[in-house]
């Protein structure tokens, strides 16, 4: 299993590098995760997508469907990717600890 | 698995380099001089056979900063065996309208691909995609920065609408009705945002044929097919029928017999066609391409909902606007898909292709939607798909 080491901590993750724990997930795993998808800095803006992630994954078990969190956050998607470049799924859910999204690609 | 020479021994795969037809065994054998992949990936497949079971792991989300889609990511689940494709990426690249390259343009893709990846392509992938198979998470960041510096994009993947294809239409076509090659570029262009940022509850695809033969397969592949269709009468030149009478054509039993409307008379000596009984089926003009040509005023019908038959079955496209002249096609396109990616969007369920919406809500529906009037074309055959009721009048 690979392990991802950041900052003093270790953490086990897939080969995407997604949390492999996802019960574990607290802010400092956010801001940790943040160096490898592009964002440099949390913002009230990141984090208010990446707890609306979290809270539906909580309640349902999965990631939300992409219009689902435009509508719930207020963000176009485009503003989405200006947070998160590597994008909603690759970025945003693994930085909510989420466990890597599935779809048909 | 045995090694010989420091090849790998594939028995089962070398089966399939037996027989006259083309064989992606052979492909990647003579590829193995000068990519190290190559041995790993048929190692790794014959292992597959021999033990009937696949060794690629499923959904693995890579990609370059800014785009949601493009990349495919593929990791072996046997690296410790194959570590040559423990990461075995696949990269999707626009593909020019027609599948037009220079020599040198393709030089230039296999160049990049040999240097960052596996040198192993596919041209092309079933949406149309230039297909670059295999390489590690590392290169794709270099992968795509060299690619746009050659002029190339990447092409869609996941839900979002999928790289549009286009047949080679007036390039090379007597036959086709419009510019295919203009149509599937300005629709590459106008949905830039849909095609690299994934959007949707699923994929959807454009394709753009240049007449009913329908050489890119979108009556069966696309969710919104374009296909170039003409309005008036088949162009007829009377000489030239009788040249194909007088080299031996029986026009009677291979033309006019196989009119699937059974629309055409020849008497001999002179070839008549009730064109408003005309199918626009293409029968005649493929076989007397000299003779017959599509009407003079032409432009392109739309149609709407087919797909492979992945997750659900196969469905095939219905007519959605049986003619739109070529000048007004991009302008109706954007009017009328902006409607039904809002339709969709708001009512499609996860992973569920326009196609199966359309079938779940019913054509009815879906078209008091997205503000279309219902039109005798839309039928496949009389009382064969009766989901709209004609008042008496307007039948008439
Ligand atoms: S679809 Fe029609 S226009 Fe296009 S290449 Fe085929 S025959 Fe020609
Ligand atoms: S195009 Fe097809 S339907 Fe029309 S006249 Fe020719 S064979 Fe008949």
């Amino acid at each position: 299993m690979p392990t991802f080491e950041v900052n003093d901590h270790k953490y086990e993750v897939d080969e995407d590098g997604f949390l492999q724990e996802p019960g574990i997930w607290n802010e400092t795993v956010a801001s940790d995760f943040a160096t490898t998808e592009g964002v440099t800095d949390l913002t009230e803006a990141h984090w208010k997508v990446i707890h609306y992630l979290r809270n539906y994954y909580l309640q349902f078990g999965i990631a939300p469907m992409i219009r689902k969190v435009c509508k719930e956050t207020g963000f176009k998607l485009n503003e989405i990717y200006q947070l998160f470049p590597s994008g909603p799924a690759k970025g945003a859910c693994k930085l909510a600890g989420l466990p890597k999204p599935t779809g048909c690609v | 698995m045995a090694e010989q020479n420091g090849k790998s021994k594939t028995k089962l795969l070398d089966e399939l380099e037996k027989g006259p037809w083309p064989s992606f065994v052979r492909e990647i054998k003579k590829t193995s001089d000068v990519s190290p992949t190559c041995d790993d990936l048929l190692g790794q497949l014959e292992l597959s056979y021999e033990e009937r079971k696949g060794h690629w792991k499923h959904g693995g989300i890579v990609g370059v900063m800014g785009y949601g889609g493009g990349v495919i990511g593929r990791y072996s689940d046997v690296p410790e065996q194959f570590p040559k494709v423990a990461h075995f990426h696949t990269m999707r690249v626009n593909q020019p309208s027609g599948w037009f390259y220079t020599s040198d343009a393709l030089r230039t893709l296999c160049g990049i691909w040999e240097r960052h990846g596996s040198g192993l392509t596919n041209m092309h992938g079933s949406t149309g995609d230039i297909v670059f198979l295999g390489t590690k998470t590392d290169e794709l960041e270099p992968t795509f920065a060299e690619l746009t510096k050659a002029g190339f994009d990447l092409g869609g993947s996941g839900s979002c609408v999928r790289t549009p294809s286009a047949c080679v239409g007036p390039a090379r076509c007597e036959h086709a009705c419009y510019d295919t090659l203009k149509l599937c570029n300005d629709l590459t262009h106008a949905y830039q945002d849909e095609l690299h940022r994934p959007p949707f509850p699923y994929k959807f695809k454009f394709k753009c044929a240049g007449c009913p033969n329908d050489c890119v397969a979108a009556v069966a592949r696309a969710d919104l097919s374009i296909i170039g269709i003409w309005k008036d009468e088949i162009q007829q030149d009377d000489a030239a029928v009788a040249e194909y009478a007088a080299k031996g054509l029986d026009i009677q039993k291979n033309v006019c017999e196989q009119c699937p409307s059974k629309c055409m008379n020849w008497d001999g000596k002179k070839l008549t066609i009730e064109n408003k009984d005309c199918v626009r089926c293409m029968h005649c003009i493929n076989a007397m391409p000299k003779a017959l040509r599509p009407g003079k005023e032409r432009g392109a019908a739309i149609l709407i909902g087919s797909k492979a038959p992945i997750v659900q079955g196969a469905l095939l496209s219905s007519v959605l606007i049986p003619f739109v002249p070529e000048a007004e096609l991009m302008e109706t396109l954007k009017e009328l898909v902006s409607r039904i990616w809002e339709f969709w969007d708001e009512y499609g369920k996860n992973r569920e292709r326009v196609g199966e919406l359309i079938q779940r809500v019913g054509m009815a529906n879906f078209l008091d939607a997205i503000g279309l009037d219902p039109a005798p074309e839309m039928v496949t055959a009389p009382r064969d798909n009766p989901y709209i009721f004609f008042r008496e009048e307007a039948a008439k």
